[in-house]
């Protein structure tokens, strides 16, 4: 179910904390489904040895998809018409998320009302992770 | 680039739910019982990569890997390159039963000059369309690598 566009107002957000303390399995849980098993994601000796990074870090489709969250819980997955992200920064194990999501504009689209969103994750010491913007069908109730 | 066939299943969007921390009970729903359809989270068709023979990021039998073992293993010229940017428009909703196609075209592409030198944008754009030809998803990606090393880029420009 959509959610009422009466329901919905501008400037609203909603901010929730997706994951704490990321732990590197979950990492490789993500590399498990999601089928990509670049190294520097999963493979400490390979991230600091050979790529030069001081460990592994998240993939970015990861932290994407733990914002993603957010809409969901709100909006409900069918609901969703559009989702992008920016990478601005890397996630690394140990980091805790949270991510606001802010109703920017209420518009009218081709199927009826959209809530237009924008993104934002940060991490433990407040920096952007990422930034995105999203929208969201809404229901008219009769 | 050749035409990828993602089949979504209600089991393969369980563990991927989880790996993103999406406790939706409708997933494990939808093993139990078909008719269910449960609708995919919003970046699983991202998962694609599993059924695409060529992708350079899964260890291949009989095939070189790049990664450690006896020795830390050797990153790619580059670094391989990072995600700078993933979009997507959803045309429908993708569900649990659902077979799509993928096919990835080239997009733009274009130079920035950071603090770390010269950096390349590129950008690729992959349609998933149903078992009909309808567009479910369209995905817009743009990797970034840079073009100098640090090194030699660095004292050239401010930003």
């Amino acid at each position: 179910m959509a959610v009422p566009l009466d329901e919905i107002k501008v400037g609203e957000t909603r901010e929730r904390v997706v994951v704490e303390d990321l732990k590197r399995t979950q990492i490789v849980q993500y590399a498990g489904a999601s089928g990509d098993f670049n190294p520097l994601h999963s493979d400490h000796e390979f991230a600091v040895t050979a790529a030069g990074y001081p460990g592994v870090f998240a993939h970015g489709m990861l932290t994407m998809g733990m914002t993603g969250r957010v809409l969901t819980e709100w909006f409900g997955r069918e609901n969703l018409l559009r989702f992008g992200v920016r990478f601005k920064a890397q996630v690394w194990p140990g980091d805790t998320l949270t991510v606001t999501a802010t109703v920017e504009d209420v518009a009218s689209g081709e199927q009826g009302p959209v809530a237009e969103l924008s993104l934002r994750t940060v991490n433990q010491d407040g920096v952007e992770v990422v930034t995105g913007t999203a929208a969201a069908r809404l229901e008219v109730r009769a | 680039m050749p035409t990828i066939r993602l089949p979504v299943e209600a089991g393969h969007m369980l563990t991927f739910a989880r790996a993103i921390g999406d406790d939706d009970p409708a997933y494990r729903a939808a093993l139990a019982d078909p008719d269910v359809a449960a609708v995919a989270p919003p970046t699983f068709v991202m998962a694609s990569a599993h059924f695409d023979d060529d992708y350079p990021l899964r260890p291949k039998p009989g095939e070189e890997w790049f990664g450690s073992g006896a020795g830390p293993g050797t990153a790619r010229e580059g670094g391989g390159g990072l995600h700078a940017e993933q979009h997507f428009e959803y045309h429908r909703p993708v569900r649990a039963g659902d077979v799509l196609t993928a096919e990835t075209r080239p997009g733009r592409s274009w130079e920035k000059r950071g603090r770390a030198g010269l950096l390349r944008f590129t950008e690729t754009i992959t349609e998933y369309r149903d078992a009909r030809g309808d567009l479910v998803v369209t995905a817009r990606s743009v990797g970034v690598v840079p073009e100098a090393p640090v090194s030699a880029a660095s004292g050239k420009e401010g930003n």
